[in-house]
């Protein structure tokens, strides 16, 4: 490998939190900057989860550490946020990647349904992002910040996903991504958005069990659904040198399903 | 690190003498692509060949002059980095021009009609060169290079603004249309970078600083910040990215 390949995507010396990185795209997330040579502070809600996911970072040769916490509980976010500020000193990278989704018809969807996916998906990106902001990123005049979105945030829903939260949710991030770097561009930190099409996942694995791979590959140009990778390369841009200009933007990696008309 | 690497890749950048365009190609010559080199002039093509092939080895660069206007000249373009080069798997569309600046009402058919020639059709020219190779060989990588002012409204870079935003829409009918062919094709929209393009923007400090002053990075931009994105989309990193417009901004269009 050259050694200009690694100036400008390389992570040497960084240190990244990665919210909901146990599993899923998370970890995925985690790999890749891990891989560019960040340090790896992981939190989730299950510390068994936690302690295999960083095993098998650790396995790769990244340096890892984790504390569980509950992000929808705003106590849990500011202890997990203090436990890595303690431990790493500083967070260099914040990946707000925690979320989940509720299934149900808008007009019968309950309360409590609406209220737990706005406080994860929502509330815990801005907590998280608050936090980090004011006690390391905006002290030390540099951060990047890396919202997980969808392209549910984008647009409404042709099939019965009965999603109605999930996608308000993430619409609410994408218009909060935009508002941070805004208001933090000034601090040095950029803020931006990853818009995810169709990932199996533990989230999805039900929907795509229920519509056919098949059925639901051939609706992106590139005719197949996301995989372990295809995420990779988008948030190493956020996080690098090479995307140090680039603040307040959603990028939608989805095969091109968002940019189909027909 | 593997996902951005490049090696045995051949590369079609245009405008790529100076600016954006020359730094899009030192980058993808650092991570292992054979570039191609081309603007109207022939010297400054070839002195930027050199200098890649002196940093990353001889055949690393090949400098073929061309003006985009001309559509023997993209024809001969492309035929000759074949030649040397062989297949071509990455275009990136990055020339384009500015012939008239005022109010839409006082421009010329023919201003008019050299900027979407330029601009827009001249990126279909070489689509229609280099796609079908790449959509049978089941890859390839397109990315135009599009600016912040085809999302805006202008007074006075109407038609400039105009040709822009239709890039963008190139971008997502070709995505559409060769991505099951897996070739994919994106843009880039940079916003105020500091180019001889934008030189009225920055030569005087007073200038710069109004215009980097609502910037949320209250800055401008460097050819090179938008050279890893074209990197990123070329690459196996950008794999499942399709009919998307990247901004590279600083943050200037989401305030």
């Amino acid at each position: 490998m050259k050694q200009s390949i690694d100036e400008l995507f390389s992570l040497q010396g960084k240190q990244v939190l990665v919210t909901g990185g146990s599993r899923g795209l998370g970890l995925q997330m985690a790999e890749v900057l891990g891989d560019a040579g960040a340090t790896v502070f992981l939190t989730a809600r299950s510390a068994e989860d936690l302690e295999q996911a960083a095993a098998a970072l650790n396995a790769r040769g990244i340096i890892t550490d984790w504390e569980a916490g509950d992000a929808s509980n705003p106590a849990d976010i500011n202890r997990v946020c203090a436990a890595a500020l303690m431990r790493l000193g500083h967070v260099d990278i914040l990946v707000n990647n925690a979320g989940a989704s509720w299934g149900a018809p808008a007009e019968d969807y309950p309360l409590e349904a609406w209220d737990k996916v706005m406080n994860l998906n929502v509330r815990s990106v801005f907590l998280f992002s608050q936090y980090l902001a004011k006690h390391s990123m905006i002290p030390r005049k540099q951060g990047r910040i890396i919202n997980l979105a969808s392209i549910k945030g984008l647009m409404g829903n042709a099939e019965h996903d009965d999603i109605i939260a999930y996608n308000a949710s993430k619409a609410a991030v994408i218009n909060m991504t935009r508002a941070l770097a805004g208001e933090w561009g000034e601090h040095g930190i950029t803020v931006n958005a990853l818009a995810p099409g169709w990932f199996p996942s533990k989230m999805t694995q039900g929907m795509i069990q229920f519509r056919g791979y098949e059925k639901m590959a051939s609706r992106a140009p590139l005719r197949r659904l996301g995989d372990d990778e295809d995420l990779k390369g988008a948030t190493l841009l956020f996080a690098s040198r090479a995307g140090k200009h680039i603040t307040g933007q959603v990028l939608a990696v989805d095969g091109g399903v968002s940019a189909v008309g027909d | 690190m593997e996902l951005f690497d490049l090696t045995g890749r051949v590369a079609i950048v245009t405008g790529s003498s100076r600016g954006i365009g020359r730094a899009i190609a030192e980058r993808l010559a650092e991570h292992g692509a054979r570039v191609v080199i081309s603007s109207r002039k022939a010297e400054a093509c070839a002195s930027v060949a050199d200098e890649l092939n002196t940093r990353h080895g001889p055949g690393t660069a090949l400098a073929v002059p061309a003006n985009i206007s001309n559509k023997a000249d993209l024809v001969a373009l492309v035929e000759r980095s074949r030649a040397e080069f062989g297949r071509i798997s990455i275009l990136i569309c990055n020339a384009a021009s500015n012939p008239y600046y005022g109010p839409m009402l006082g421009i010329s058919d023919e201003a008019f009609r050299k900027v979407l020639e330029n601009n827009v059709i001249a990126n279909h020219w070489l689509v229609q060169l280099v796609a079908p190779e790449m959509c049978a060989a089941r890859d390839g990588s397109i990315v135009l290079v599009s600016s912040i002012g085809g999302m805006l409204g202008s007074a006075t870079i109407g038609a400039y603004c105009l040709s822009k935003a239709a890039d963008m829409q190139l971008a997502r009918n070709l995505a559409v249309e060769f991505g099951p062919h897996n070739v994919r094709v994106n843009c880039i929209a940079p916003g105020i970078i500091r180019t001889e393009f934008s030189r009225a923007l920055w030569e005087d400090p007073a200038v710069e600083e109004r215009v980097t002053g609502l910037c949320p990075l209250r800055r401008l931009g460097e050819p090179d910040e938008v050279a890893g994105i074209a990197v990123m989309l070329a690459s196996r990193a950008g794999q499942y990215i399709t009919g998307q417009t990247l901004v590279v901004d600083g943050g200037d269009t989401i305030v």
